[in-house]
This record gives structure tokens, C-alpha cells and sequence, in this order.
């Protein structure tokens, strides 16, 4: 009796006159919705397994499938949704906290979507990608304030060691995507597509697997609170290293890789006993506060001999200014921002809708204190959290951001369709799983072509808007919010994001 | 900091010349120079430039002063005597004529500073008087520094340039170098104070363009104190340079490519040390690089500068006779006032250097520090 009160979220509709019982559904589905009844010669739904993901829509020979949200929904309500009865229903069953993946789907106020861009017209000429160079490169990491120069016969000679630097010849980076969450095809296709590309992909706390230690010069490797697959290798392989103390997705709270997900590679990746759970502390507990940090930071730059940025990335919370301010003051090269809209594999879905802010106004208000502070140029700033296109990129780095990390649309293009099963492992569509039946759905070649194609298709699109703005290199634009005008927001909101109105 | 702020945009012309051997001539040149392109001027704006005009005082600060209200003059002078020693005040010399109109209280002030007051203080004297500069604009309401520089000054109106020439008396002034402006703002109604020349200490620019990058200039400027009151692209052109090479001591040749820099694709090709410093100088002034169209020229106590942008979307010409190095948006404004022994084009991002020789001149350095104001 109680069962029935949740209710199927999704409806499966079989055109029986459309169906070749050739059972495709049956083996795509990973949740076991489908089955056939060879007595009635009948393929049969079970609906309350179905996670909407589409796999078996997209794969029907004939198109005979639709899946859509159940319309049996009962009465409405404003403020008890079914949503709402729907998890309250599931804590009565089950008495625990209710898992999800990806990022807030509450639809907390997406601020890109109230910022407009500027143009070019008459008294500064547009410029047209085509005909002049656009450029994008970017270099991530400390820099000093001043350059000095020595001369020997008149000819300079650059006096200034530089620090060291971290070259992206466009400003959108993978985000941090642990081997574990992910399947080693996923990571592979992230590494080749990064490496062709010019760009870098992260880790995220999953160690890097032996066999893509060769994309090392186009990763970055993350140093998480639970360690996992740090070594000095390890850390020697990257180009940068990144500790991770938050994540937008779940701020304040460690991590959990259920024991299923690790298998022997993952095992020796991770350096853990095989099938147990990785589980990540919250905090750090070798960091309890700001000067701890700076001794981890120290600890690894001694680690690498001081080639290679280190930088720290945090979730996007209250006081996100104070806390990135005193993260460059600890020695980090580049600050990461991850907003409330950032993805996860899996993450308590109150935390993940309610705990943490949108990335718009942590950027906006990182970039001004640091400023404030005289101390932006001393570290880059990288953003992440919910980026679904090349405009919200553009906008980001308006707003003050060197380099985006883009995680969700990311996997979009090897195949999520955003169902937010990912901490179930049985991702229909191979990215989120480490069963091998599931995880070859992704082909390597394919993956890393497909995100290579998203990287040139925003690069064009920032390129185009760019020389509509009349600015022909990315550092023009960065942090010049002057290019930026809101549309429908309050004057608080403006404050910090440091826009005006359109029309002002 | 406030980011509520309008940029003014405004398209221009200009001209400039420089006489190496510290020749000095009248006004009368610059000003025909000027008149020429007319064409490029609305009346709403026009200035100019002069080096080499006060060599008698050529050790104090000239300051030239607008003021809207008479209060804004009481209250600068009580800032300027509590900060200086004033040796010289007294009205700017001009001749009305109908065509200049609303004209502000217009004063010159030769200063000198106190040493005490600077070991005080614990900064640099050019410093010191940058920060007065900042100050009187940015707090003193109807006041505006027109320019603050050694033996230099500016000269500017709401006219149009040649207008502004004759009712300053340029004809009266001698200087080695002159560059004028013709202003066509596209947004804001001229003011006396938005004409070029920008001017801070011995930095004299005009320019013609919009730079697209102003936004993140002007945060990058005001993260090291400067404080943008005028809100013009030219502004911030000044005050970069103002800050490169002034307080950062980079050469010249190595400012301007931060501010019009090479393609990465051109860095790369460059030989190993070029690169290098290539490449530091983008990642490091980034935030310096002026983005969209513009030509200006940079006036200085030791030379003069002219440089486009990066694609050339405004036009420059360069032009020599003897000592003599001229630059302007257009050649016809050059052969008005010469026959050049030769003409360029500069390309884009390439910047046009002109250095005075040595002064040889015997004047007397001023002992300021014991004497009594």
C-alpha cells in the first residue's frame, strides 16, 4: 500500500504496431525497464525503474518508444508538489538522505541569462574572425606585477623569472572528473580531447590511471581530501596540481565512492583495497585552517621543484572573497571556483539544490576583492559550475575569469543525457559506470572527437562575439564588465556583479 | 571602486611634431597642421601639447588649472599651498573671441616641493605630485589639473582646434615639441575638461580611437591607485603609460608592445630572447593591452611617441625634415605646414620614436630646498 504512493516518474509508451520485438530496449537499459514475453510475443515496461534517460528511445529501430515525465501526477498543489510528497515518500520507506548526480535542478536564478553582451557599431569597427586573428590563448598561473629588464649593448634581456605558467590556447578547461566516478573511456576521450585541443582536463580525485600518464602535460591533477593516488609520479605527471577543499556541487562535505564502482584498476589507481568504498573526508585533516593550507601548498611545490602551478579550488560559498583573498596570500597560483550549479556523481540532493551560491556572483565578487586587495594578478582565477554554452562562457570571462572548467556539457557530448543516476553506477549511457558492458558504450575515438568538436564549435562562437565587441585577444575582455549589461536585476544584484543595466 | 560609469567615445583628429635639436618654434605651425583636418573635428573639443615653453622655470611644476566656480579655486589653491611651494601664480594668458564660450576661470601655478614635506611622506616626488593630481580631480568639485608637467603644458577648449589656438595665444609660446587635437565625441557634449591632451606630469597624449579594452584597463589601473575621473579611453592611455614607464621603468619600445601587441602567432616565430620577453610582457600586462581602434601620439619630456593599434584601424602617417619628426592621422596635415623629406606609413602596432638630444642648455639648477615660502 505504502509503495504505491510513489508513484512512476516517467511513462513508457510502446507503439505495439511500430515494435519488432528486436529487443533493444531490453539490452540498453541498465535498470532493467524492459523485458519480453515470449509467451505473448510482447515487450513489457516496468516504469517504476525507468530513470528517463532516454537510452532506449534513441536506440529503437523503428521509433517506436516515447519516454515522458508521468503525467499521473494527482492533484496539484503549490506548495506540497509531487516532488515534494514524491522524497518524503522515499525517507518513509527507506529512512535515508536522498542521493542525485549532477548539479541544482531547483533552478536557483541563472544570472547568465540575465546579462547581454555588447557590440561594435560605427565608432569602432567589428572585426571579423575570418579575415584577422582572434585570440584566445590564455596562460594560467601566478604573475608578477612588474617585469624587469637587463641590457647588454642596448638589447634587453628579460631580468624577471617568470612563474611558472600554464598555456591554454583557448579559456575552457575539462573539470574535475575522478577515474571511479567516470569510466576509463570517458577519461581517456577527456585526455586525447584535451591534448589535441590545447587545453587541459582534471582528474578530480580519482588518481590518473597508468595508461594516461602520456596526456600528463594536458592535465591537471588534483590533490583531494582523501589522497587518493597521490604520488610524487603522480604529482611530476601533471602540468599543474589543484587541491580540492569544496566542490559546488556539495560544499562542505566529503566524498563517497561506493565499493561496487572499484574494481582492480580503480583499486590500483586509487591505491585502495579492492570493492571498498573511497571515502573522502570533508575537510582536509591535515588542513584546519588558512596557514595549514599554505604548508600543503609549499608541500607540494617543494614536490614538483617549484615547476608547476598549484593552485586550490573551493566552492562557491558566503565568503568566498575573504577566503580565495587569503588562498592567494597561502601561495596558490590559481583560485577555483566551483558554483552551486557545478555537477557531481553523486551528492545529498538537499546539499546540492540548497547549500552554496550561483558562480555569477562568486566570480563577481572574487575578482573585485582580489583586485580590492592588489593581489589579481598574483593568481588566475578558474570557474566552474553549471557552463552550458559558449555565451555563458564569454560572460564568465567578462566578468573577471582567466579559464572556465566545463564538467556536465562535457559529458553531454560523449552521451549524458543529464538523469541524474550517476551514484547508481549503472549509467546507461557508459560514463558514469565501471561495468564493462556498460562502460564500452563509450568509444574512446569517438568521445575524444565529439568533445574536440564542442571545443572548435564555442571557440568559433567566442571568436565571433569577441570581434563583434571590437577586441581581437581574450585578455581585452577579461574582466572587462563594461562589455556586460543586466537585464531584470535588482541594483543589489548589479552591485556585486558590477554590471549596469542595459540602457543605462 | 564604482563601475557605474559611461565611456565617453569620441573619434579624432591629430597632429604633432618634434624637433630634435630642441628647435623651438611659435604656435603658428601646429595650429594650421590642425586646421587642416577640420574635417575630423566636431567643435566640440580641441587642445593642445607644448614642450619646452617655460625655460625659465623649467625645475618647477607647471600646473594649468580649470575651474568651473570660484570656490573650486579658493579650495585647490589651499590644497596646492599646504602641498607646494607656489613660486609663480597668475591667470593663463588668453585673447576671447566669440567662438569660444563658457569659459571656465583658467590659472597656472609653478610649483615646487617641499623635501620635508616628501621624506614625510616617505614616496617619490613625481609620486607625490601624481597623487595631487589624483586628488584635486577626483575631490575638488570644478577643478580639473589640465596638465602638471616640467616646462611643458597643455592648452585646452570646447571649439574648434584652431579656435583654441588663438584664444590661448599659442602664437606667444615657443616650444621643440607641439601636438594638437581636433575632438569628434560621438556621446557626451564636449567639455573644457574632456579635450586632449590627457596630461599627467610630463605625459601629453592625444588620441583618435575607442579602445575596446577600457573596462579591464581601468581595473587594472585602479588596483595600483590611479583614480579614472575623465572617463575617456585617452585617460587610461596616459596613466598606462604613466605607470610602465614611469613607475615600472620599462623602455619604451618594450610599453608601447604591451600596449599594441604582437600576434602570439608572430611571438612564436620570434628568436629565443625575443620571445621570452614577448611572451612575459603578454602574460604579465595583459590587462595593459589597448584593444580596438586608435592612433595616438604620446608627448614626453624627452621625445615623442606615435603608435597605432595592433590591426591598424586608424590611420597614422609619419614624416621627416631634418631634426624635425612629424606625425599625424593624415599626410595633407603634415605637408600643410612642410615639404617632407619622407613619409611613411607606420604599420600596425609599430610605434614611431622620436628623442631629443641632451639639453645643453647652462640654466642654473634651482637650489629649492632652502628656499623660504
Amino acid at each position: 500500500m505504502y509503495r504505491n504512493l510513489v508513484k512512476a516518474e516517467f511513462q513508457v509508451i510502446r507503439d505495439n504496431e511500430k515494435c519488432i520485438r528486436c529487443r533493444v530496449c531490453e539490452r540498453q537499459c541498465s535498470f532493467e525497464v524492459h523485458s519480453y514475453d515470449a509467451e505473448a510475443d510482447h515487450m513489457r515496461e516496468d516504469e517504476m525503474k525507468c530513470v528517463g534517460c532516454q537510452r532506449c528511445v534513441e536506440f529503437c529501430p523503428t521509433r517506436a518508444l516515447i519516454v515522458r515525465p508521468s503525467p499521473s501526477m494527482g492533484r496539484p498543489h503549490a506548495n506540497w508538489t509531487y516532488r515534494q510528497i514524491k522524497d518524503i515518500c522515499k525517507q518513509a520507506d527507506t529512512g535515508g538522505m536522498l542521493l542525485t548526480g549532477c548539479g541544482d535542478e531547483l533552478g536557483q536564478r541563472i544570472y547568465w541569462d540575465h546579462l547581454v553582451l555588447n557590440a561594435s557599431q560605427v565608432t569602432n569597427p567589428s572585426i571579423d574572425p575570418l579575415r584577422e586573428p582572434m585570440e584566445l590563448r590564455t596562460y594560467i598561473g601566478r604573475k608578477p606585477d612588474k617585469l624587469e629588464f637587463s641590457y647588454r649593448k642596448g638589447v634587453p634581456k628579460l631580468k624577471t623569472k617568470m612563474p611558472p605558467q600554464l598555456k591554454l590556447d583557448l579559456p575552457i578547461m575539462f573539470g574535475a572528473l575522478s577515474y571511479g566516478a567516470i569510466s576509463y573511456n570517458v577519461c581517456e576521450s577527456l585526455a586525447r580531447a584535451a591534448t589535441d585541443s590545447g587545453t587541459m582536463c582534471n582528474t578530480g580525485e580519482g588518481g590518473l590511471h597508468k595508461n594516461l600518464y602520456k596526456y600528463g602535460p594536458n592535465t591537471i591533477v588534483q590533490c583531494a581530501s582523501g589522497r587518493f593516488g597521490v604520488t610524487r609520479d603522480y604529482l611530476n605527471a601533471g602540468a599543474a596540481i589543484e587541491i580540492k577543499i569544496g566542490q559546488g556541487a556539495k560544499p562542505g562535505i566529503g566524498g563517497h565512492l561506493p565499493g561496487e564502482k572499484v574494481d582492480a584498476e580503480i583499486s590500483v589507481t586509487r591505491m585502495i583495497p579492492e570493492g571498498t568504498d573511497a571515502l573522502s573526508p570533508a575537510p582536509h585533516h591535515d588542513i584546519y585552517s588558512i596557514e595549514d593550507l599554505r604548508q600543503l601548498v609549499f608541500a607540494l611545490k617543494e614536490a614538483v621543484e617549484y615547476s608547476k602551478p598549484v593552485g586550490v579550488k573551493i566552492a562557491a560559498v558566503h565568503n568566498a572573497a575573504a577566503i580565495a583573498s587569503g588562498i592567494v596570500r597561502a601561495g596558490a597560483d590559481f583560485v577555483t571556483l566551483d558554483g552551486l550549479r557545478g555537477g557531481t556523481g553523486a551528492a545529498p540532493t538537499r546539499t546540492r539544490d540548497n547549500v552554496g551560491m550561483p558562480i555569477e556572483l562568486a566570480l563577481a565578487a572574487v575578482d573585485q576583492r582580489l583586485r580590492d586587495d592588489g593581489l589579481r594578478n598574483q593568481a588566475s582565477l578558474l570557474v566552474a559550475g553549471g557552463f552550458r554554452n559558449s555565451a555563458d562562457i564569454i560572460k564568465a570571462i567578462a566578468l573577471g575569469a582567466d579559464a572556465v572548467y566545463i564538467g556536465t556539457s562535457a559529458l553531454i557530448a560523449v552521451g549524458c543525457t543529464v538523469c541524474q543516476k550517476c551514484y547508481t553506477g549503472k549509467c546507461p549511457w557508459g560514463i558514469t559506470t565501471q561495468d564493462p558492458y556498460l562502460s564500452k558504450r563509450v568509444n574512446p575515438d569517438m568521445g575524444a572527437r565529439r568533445l574536440n568538436n564542442l571545443l572548435r564549435a564555442w571557440s568559433l562562437e567566442i571568436k565571433e562575439m569577441l570581434g563583434g565587441m571590437g577586441i581581437n585577444a581574450i585578455e581585452s575582455l577579461r574582466g572587462n564588465r563594461l562589455h556586460l549589461r543586466a537585464v531584470g536585476l535588482s541594483r543589489e544584484e548589479m552591485d556585486i556583479l558590477g554590471v549596469m543595466h542595459a540602457g543605462e | 571602486m564604482s563601475y557605474r560609469y559611461e565611456k565617453d567615445m569620441s573619434a579624432c583628429g591629430l597632429t604633432g611634431f618634434i624637433s630634435r635639436n630642441r628647435h623651438r618654434v611659435n604656435g603658428e605651425a601646429i595650429i594650421a597642421s590642425i586646421c587642416n583636418m577640420d574635417e575630423r573635428s566636431s567643435g566640440q573639443g580641441g587642445g593642445f601639447a607644448a614642450y619646452g615653453i617655460y625655460p625659465e622655470r623649467k625645475h618647477q611644476y607647471a600646473f594649468h588649472m580649470l575651474y568651473t566656480t570660484r570656490d573650486a579655486l579658493d579650495a585647490t589653491e589651499r590644497y596646492l599651498k599646504r602641498h607646494f611651494i607656489i613660486r609663480l601664480e597668475e591667470e593663463i594668458p588668453t585673447r576671447r573671441n566669440a567662438k569660444i564660450t563658457d569659459i571656465p576661470l583658467l590659472w597656472r601655478y609653478f610649483l615646487s616641493v617641499d623635501k620635508e614635506k616628501l621624506a614625510l611622506n616617505e614616496c617619490d616626488e613625481e609620486d607625490y605630485v601624481v597623487n595631487a593630481v589624483m586628488t584635486i580631480n577626483s575631490t575638488i568639485k570644478g577643478a580639473f589639473v589640465m596638465s602638471s608637467g616640467k616646462n611643458m603644458g597643455a592648452f585646452k577648449a570646447v571649439g574648434f582646434p584652431g579656435d583654441v589656438g588663438r584664444f590661448y595665444r599659442l602664437e606667444e609660446y615657443k616650444a621643440w615639441t607641439w601636438i594638437a587635437h581636433g575632438r569628434f565625441p560621438t556621446n557626451t557634449p564636449g567639455w573644457w575638461g574632456g579635450a586632449h591632451p590627457f596630461t599627467l606630469l610630463d605625459w601629453s597624449i592625444v588620441h583618435n580611437g575607442e579602445i575596446s579594452s577600457y573596462g579591464i584597463n581601468r581595473r587594472y589601473l585602479e588596483m595600483y591607485g590611479y583614480k579614472c575621473t575623465l572617463q575617456t579611453d585617452t585617460e587610461v592611455t596616459a596613466y598606462l603609460f604613466d605607470l610602465l614607464l614611469r613607475r615600472y621603468k620599462m623602455p619604451v619600445e618594450l610599453a608601447t608592445k604591451a600596449m599594441a601587441a604582437p600576434f602570439w602567432v608572430q611571438i612564436d616565430n620570434m628568436p629565443e630572447e625575443q620571445k621570452k620577453i614577448m611572451t612575459a610582457i603578454r602574460q604579465v600586462y595583459g590587462n595593459a593591452l589597448l584593444n580596438g581602434p586608435f592612433a595616438f601620439i604620446l608627448g614626453h619630456k624627452d621625445g615623442m611617441i606615435g603608435i597605432n593599434d595592433r590591426i591598424k584601424l586608424r590611420p597614422l602617417v609619419a614624416a621627416e625634415k631634418g631634426d624635425v619628426l612629424y606625425i599625424a592621422n593624415e599626410e595633407a596635415a603634415i605637408r600643410e605646414i612642410v615639404t617632407p623629406d619622407r613619409v611613411w606609413m607606420p604599420t600596425a602596432g609599430e610605434p614611431v620614436i622620436a628623442n631629443l638630444k641632451p639639453d645643453r642648455s647652462k640654466a642654473k639648477e634651482e637650489e629649492i630646498c632652502i628656499e623660504i615660502s
